[in-house]
């Protein structure tokens, strides 16, 4: 199956000032559609920078980004980014929140709209549409968050620590709830994290970054028994500690 | 919330209302000392009222000026000035902000002179505007409007840029460009800051008023004033200094009532 993303060969630096931070060195990636990715790495290490890159925020300093076999920003791809907080604005209901990237691309219509609606019934949060965003929970907030970028129907969802601002057990409940409604929607998904039991229950590949600058220390395909269906699942699969065993060697491995 | 309340909480809801209804008498009785006072003190010839008037005597004046409708048409002049210099130092305002922050070229090359002109001392440019504009309203307006435009546009450019960042990138990551930020976050999310910006504009706009009243006008409160202290007329001075004691608490409030209305949303 041709890939939905590719990095070939790309390297980043910040500039400022005081000088030059390069960030990622030489990374090369495929993602397939329907896959879910989970990047892993030190703290400070270069991880949003890459969602940065794919979403086009950034352009790479030297290499490409390939979207359907495209080059970024001639693709055309659809991409949602999910930010580490939720950023609800508190001047509006959460039905207005959830509508901003619709109102943004102009595409506001009766159908958009149905869409929405249905997506608020389905994860819980209709009775709550008309309610400014401080009525709701961390869990849901971060549940709107998700719903405000799934109905600009992405091809590509980038998720940048989503659950990192949540309390452990919102998270747990969360991080299950989000992996499975991604699952769900058949969507291609890149998240970064430091939560590395995160990473095993959701993901199908996890690549794990060195420090700064960042290169692909390791891609490790996950897989786990069929009837692991939902991350909480797999955290409880015979596997899990295994991959998590594997992971955090290879993290604290310097060459 | 239907549990009685008990007995500790109801002890300090009646200390809370205690201490309002205190602070609230005091307020009162300070007022009537300090004009029960003057009065006392003007009748018995300790102070010269020729010179501090009283407060009997300012009720006369305006009473003889509402009976030729003079004193409504001063108040009337000095009201619009105000809220007409005032909509001007708005409007300018942020219009200004917006385009120093859609442009950060443009906005450091004007800052140094911006933090110039807002640190002049505005009276200073009063003879000037009359002769550039002439004895009339348009002087007083432009320096109501110089004395509190350049410190608005600063202080609204500087809310402009302190927006969250990351609510920002939000914008930018759905797909919108540097004017949906504007539109869907920097202002929206500046109007407690606007509205206090609307408070300090609107008693400014009300001093520049009364200093070019001071100095090009034939009617208004600030004109009152001057022709009051010239003709040696007290009585007329002090009351019109006591009305705009009453106009710009009201003004103020009004804005306060605008701040209820606006911020709660936030």
């Amino acid at each position: 199956m041709e890939p939905i993303l590719e990095f070939i060969h790309v390297c980043f630096s910040y500039h400022t000032v005081a000088g030059e931070t390069p960030a990622l060195y030489d990374i090369s990636l495929s993602v397939a559609p329907g896959e879910f990715i989970a990047v892993v790495g030190p703290s400070g290490c270069g991880k949003t920078t890459l969602l940065s890159l794919v979403s086009g925020l950034l352009a790479p300093e030297s290499g490409e980004i390939r979207l359907f076999g495209k080059a970024q920003g001639t693709s055309g791809a659809n991409i949602g980014y999910m930010l580490q907080r939720d950023h609800l604005f508190e001047w509006r209901t959460v039905y207005d929140n959830v509508l901003l990237g619709l109102e943004i691309r102009h595409s506001l219509n009766p159908d958009t709209r149905g869409h929405v609606r249905e997506m608020l019934q389905t994860y819980g949060l209709s009775a709550f549409q008309d309610a400014p965003p401080s009525a709701l929970s961390g869990g849901m907030r971060q549940r709107a968050a998700l719903i405000r970028t799934l109905a600009l129907e992405p091809d590509i969802l980038l998720l940048d620590e989503p659950f990192s601002a949540l309390d452990y057990q919102t998270r747990l409940e969360v991080g299950d709830d989000i992996g499975s409604i991604i699952r769900r929607e058949h969507k291609t998904a890149i998240l970064v994290t430091h939560d590395l039991a995160e990473a095993i229950t959701l993901a199908d590949r996890i690549v794990i970054l060195s420090a700064r600058p960042a290169r692909i220390k390791k891609i490790l395909p996950l897989s786990f028994d069929e009837s692991c269906t939902s991350p909480l699942k797999r955290r409880s699969s015979p596997q899990f500690s295994g991959y998590f065993e594997e992971v955090w060697k290879e993290l604290k491995s310097h060459e | 919330m239907n549990d009685p309340l008990s007995k500790a909480q109801l002890d300090y809801l009646k200390k809370r209302s205690r201490h309002k209804r205190i602070v609230l008498a005091g307020q009162i009785l300070i007022f009537f000392l300090f004009v029960g006072i003057w009065e006392l003190t003007a009748r018995t010839g300790l102070l010269n009222d020729f010179i501090f008037s009283s407060p009997s005597r300012m009720i006369t004046c305006f009473i003889r000026m509402t009976k030729d409708l003079s004193i409504f048409r001063h108040i009337g002049i000095t009201l619009a000035e105000t809220a007409g210099s005032f909509f001007i130092v708005m409007a300018a305002g942020l219009l200004f902000a917006m385009i120093l922050w859609l442009s950060p070229t443009l906005s450091g090359l004007l800052e140094p002179y911006l933090v110039m002109l807002n640190s002049l001392p505005k009276s200073a440019l009063a003879p000037v505007l009359i002769v550039w504009l002439g004895n009339n309203v348009k002087t007083i307006v432009v320096a109501a409007v110089s004395v509190a435009v350049f410190g608005s546009v600063m202080t609204l450019h500087t809310g402009f840029r302190s927006v969250d960042q990351d609510k920002v990138k939000l914008i930018y990551t759905l797909g919108g460009t540097k004017r949906d930020v504007l539109r869907k976050v920097l202002v929206p999310s500046a109007v407690p800051l606007i509205i206090n910006n609307m408070k300090v504009n609107i008693g400014l706009c009300l001093v520049g008023v009364i200093i070019g009243e001071f100095l090009a006008a034939d009617e208004g409160l600030g004109y009152l004033i001057i022709y009051g202290s010239q003709v040696f007329k007290m009585d007329i001075v002090m009351m019109s200094i006591v009305i705009l004691c009453i106009i710009s608490m009201g003004l103020y409030r009004l804005i306060g009532i605008l701040e209820k209305h606006c911020v709660k949303q936030h």
